[in-house]
C-alpha cells in the first residue's frame, strides 16, 4: 500500500476546472518531484493534499486513512507538512520557536501546566529546546536560533520553514520551490540536504521545483502537470526526453 | 548547549516586571505613610491597578493573539455587576479577605464566560470586522446592564427588564441592581494592595501563557495564520484560549474597580473606557506588556497631575501621547532602544545578575 494515494481528484473555482483527474502515488521515504509551466496548478495540488482547499471530486488517502476535506490542522496531525512559495515563517518569534511550534503537535503539555509551571513543564521544554536545536543544525540555523526568524536573510528562512515543516514529524513532506531565490551553490547545498533529510528521517517528500538541474538531481520519480492534468510522469531520463513535456514547456502543436 | 542558556534572559525579563510593581507598591506605600500623597491621589492607586490589569489583559488580545478587540469595557462590566452582586448579598458578610477574594474570582469567571460565548462567533471574524462587532457586543452588554432590574429574597434571585416592582419582592427582598441607576450603597473593599496583588497575578499568569507552549501557539497565529494552521495548530481553541483569559481578567479589573466606590452603574463601561484601555495598550506598544504596564499609569495619572496647569493639561497629554507614540513605534527609536539594551546587558548589572542566576542554576 501507497504512503499516499491521490485518486482522481479534481477542484473547481466556478467554471474554471483548476486541477482534474489527479492521480498520484508515492510510496514511503520517497523523493518525488512535481514540475509544470507556470499557472499549471503545482501549488494548487498542494493545497488541496494539505486541505487548504477542498478537492470537488476524488478521495485522498494517507497510509489508509482517507484525509480527503479535512483541516490543514488535522492533515498536519495525521503526517502531511508543507513549505510555502511565499515564504510564511512566524517572523515576530525567534529562530528556535518557530521550529519549536512545529513540535506543538509532538511534545505536549497543557496550558495551565504552562502557565502555573507545574512539574513537567521544564523537562518538556528543554525536550522541545533539545529537539528543535538538533534540527536547526542540520540545517545550520543553530547559531541564529534566537534571531527573529525574519532578520534571516532569505535562503536561511527556506531552510528554517523546512525545519519547522519536519519539526512535526511528517510522514509526507511537501516543498513549494525549495529553492527559489538561491544561488547554485546554494541549492547545491540543499539538495544534499533535503537528500540527508529523506534518508535521516526517513521521510517522502514531494516537491515543486522550476530548476530543473535540482528536479533532474534529485527527484526518483517525476510528475508533469499541465493545465490541471498529469501529462507524464517517470524517472528524469525519460521525463526529459518525453515530446509532452518538452511541448509543454517550449511550445508545439 | 549555548543557545540554551541564552534563552535565560526571557525570564530575566518577567522578572524586573514584577520588581518594577514592587517597587512601585512599596514607593507608594512609604509616600503614603509619610503624608505625601494627598487624598486624591490615593484615590487613583486603585484605578491605576485597575486600568493595568485592564491593559495587559487586553494586549493579551491586541498584542499576542494579534486581533483587535473593542468589546473590553463589556467584560470589565461583567464581571464588575457579578462580583458586585455576589459582594452585596454575600461577600461582604464574610471576612474581607475571603469575601473579596471570592468576588474577583467570580467576576473572573462570569466574564470568562461571556468572553466563551461571545468569543465563539466572533473569533470567526478577523480585522476590522472582529473590532466592530467587539465594539457592538460591549455596547449591547452595557445596554443590557443600564436596563435590568435584580433584587434578592428569601426565594432567591429575581430578576426584570421592567422596573423595581415587577420584581415581585417579598418582604426581605432587597433591589440590588436597580437599572439604570445600578448598584447603590456598597460597602467599599478595594484596596491598594489587593490591587498590586491582582497585578502580580495578571503578570504571572500572562507572562507565564507568553513563554509556554500555549501562549507560542497564538503568537504562531498571530504571525502567520496559515502557517500555524499548517503546522498543526487548532486555531479555533489557541484564539478561544487568549480571548477567555483577556476577558477574564477584565472582569476581575471590573471587580476591583466596582468595590472601589459605593455606586456602581453600567454608564462607567461605555465605548470610551474601551478606546482608553486600547490607547494604553497602543502606547505602551502592542504585544510589549512592560509597555503596557507604564503606559496605563502615566497615562491615568497624567491628566490628573496636570489638572493645576489647566488649560495647557490636554496640550501637554498630547505631546506626552505623541511622543509615547514614536518612542514606542517608530523603528528607528525601536533599534535604538534595543541597541541600548544590549549595550547595558553587555556591561552592566543585568549581565552579572544573570551570569549569578545561571552559576546558582549550575550549582
Amino acid at each position: 500500500m501507497a504512503l499516499l494515494e491521490v485518486m482522481n481528484v479534481g477542484i473547481a473555482f466556478g467554471g474554471l476546472q483548476a486541477v482534474s483527474q489527479l492521480d498520484i502515488k508515492l510510496e514511503k521515504g520517497h523523493l518525488y518531484g512535481l514540475i509544470g509551466p507556470n499557472g499549471a496548478g503545482k501549488t494548487t495540488v498542494f493545497n488541496l493534499l494539505t486541505g487548504v482547499y477542498r478537492p470537488t471530486e476524488g478521495d485522498i488517502i494517507l497510509d489508509e486513512k482517507n484525509i480527503t476535506g479535512k483541516s490543514p490542522a488535522k492533515i498536519n496531525q495525521a503526517g502531511i507538512a508543507r513549505t510555502f512559495q511565499n515564504i510564511r515563517l512566524f517572523g515576530e518569534m525567534s529562530v528556535l520557536d518557530n521550529v519549536k511550534i512545529g513540535l506543538h503537535n509532538q511534545i505536549k503539555y497543557s496550558a495551565f501546566t504552562g502557565i502555573f509551571r507545574l512539574p513537567g513543564f521544564k523537562e518538556k521544554e528543554q525536550e522541545m529546546d533539545y529537539k528543535a536545536l538538533k534540527l536547526l543544525k542540520i540545517f545550520d540555523l543553530d547559531t541564529v536560533a534566537q534571531s527573529p526568524a525574519s532578520s534571516l536573510p532569505y535562503g536561511k528562512q527556506r531552510k528554517l520553514e523546512i525545519a519547522r515543516a519536519l519539526a512535526t514529524n511528517p510522514k509526507l513532506l511537501l516543498l513549494d520551490e525549495p529553492a527559489a531565490g538561491m544561488n547554485p551553490s546554494e541549492s547545491e547545498e540543499l539538495m544534499n540536504t533535503i537528500k540527508f533529510v529523506q534518508k535521516e528521517f526517513d521521510v517522502a517528500i514531494l516537491l515543486i521545483e522550476h530548476d530543473m538541474n535540482f528536479v533532474m538531481g534529485i527527484c526518483e520519480h517525476i510528475y508533469v502537470l499541465e493545465y490541471g492534468r498529469i501529462i507524464a510522469q517517470g524517472n528524469g531520463e525519460s521525463i526529459r526526453n518525453n515530446p509532452r513535456v518538452i511541448a509543454a514547456y517550449l511550445g508545439g502543436d | 548547549m549555548n543557545a540554551i542558556k541564552n534563552l535565560k534572559p526571557s525570564t530575566c525579563n518577567n522578572l524586573i516586571n514584577y520588581g518594577m510593581v514592587l517597587v512601585f507598591y512599596i514607593v507608594v506605600q512609604i509616600l503614603v505613610n509619610a503624608g505625601v500623597l494627598n487624598n486624591s491621589m490615593q484615590g487613583m492607586l486603585v484605578p491605576i491597578c485597575t486600568y493595568v490589569v485592564l491593559a495587559v489583559s487586553l494586549n493579551l488580545t491586541v498584542g499576542i493573539l494579534g486581533e483587535l478587540s473593542l468589546g473590553h469595557a463589556g467584560f470589565m462590566s461583567v464581571g464588575a455587576f457579578s462580583g458586585a452582586i455576589f459582594w452585596m448579598i454575600s461577600g461582604s458578610q464574610m471576612s474581607p479577605v475571603v469575601g473579596f477574594t471570592l468576588a474577583i474570582m467570580i467576576g473572573g469567571i462570569f466574564a470568562g464566560i461571556f468572553g466563551a460565548l461571545i468569543g465563539i462567533p466572533v473569533l470567526r471574524l478577523r480585522g476590522d470586522y472582529l473590532a466592530i462587532v467587539t465594539l457592538a457586543f460591549g455596547e449591547i452588554i452595557k445596554n443590557l446592564l443600564n436596563a435590568i432590574y435584580v433584587g434578592w429574597d428569601s426565594n432567591g434571585f429575581h430578576f426584570s427588564m421592567k422596573d423595581v416592582s415587577a420584581l415581585g419582592l417579598d418582604e426581605s427582598g432587597e433591589v440590588i441592581v436597580n437599572g439604570a441607576i445600578g448598584i447603590t450603597g456598597m460597602p467599599k473593599a478595594s484596596t491598594f494592595t489587593a490591587g498590586t496583588i491582582l497585578v502580580i497575578i495578571t503578570l504571572f499568569v500572562i507572562l507565564n501563557l507568553i513563554t509556554s507552549r500555549a501562549g507560542r501557539a497564538i503568537m504562531s497565529i498571530r504571525d502567520n495564520r496559515i502557517a500555524a494552521e499548517a503546522t498543526g495548530i487548532n486555531i479555533t481553541k489557541y484564539k478561544l484560549m487568549a480571548f477567555i483569559i483577556s476577558a477574564s481578567f477584565a472582569g476581575m479589573a471590573g471587580v476591583l474597580y466596582a468595590l472601589n466606590f459605593s455606586t456602581l452603574a453600567a454608564k462607567k463601561f461605555d465605548y470610551n473606557t474601551s478606546i482608553l484601555v486600547l490607547v494604553f495598550v497602543v502606547l505602551g506598544g502592542i504585544g510589549n506588556i512592560r509597555g503596557s504596564i507604564i503606559a496605563a499609569t502615566v497615562l491615568y495619572v497624567l491628566p490628573e497631575l496636570l489638572r493645576e496647569l489647566q488649560d495647557y493639561r490636554m496640550l501637554i497629554y498630547a505631546v506626552v501621547l505623541i511622543a509615547m507614540m514614536i518612542f514606542n513605534q517608530s523603528p528607528q527609536v525601536l533599534a535604538w532602544r534595543s541597541n541600548f539594551v544590549s549595550k547595558i546587558s553587555r556591561s552592566g548589572i543585568a549581565a552579572r545578575f544573570i551570569k549569578q542566576k545561571r552559576q546558582s542554576e549550575e550549582v
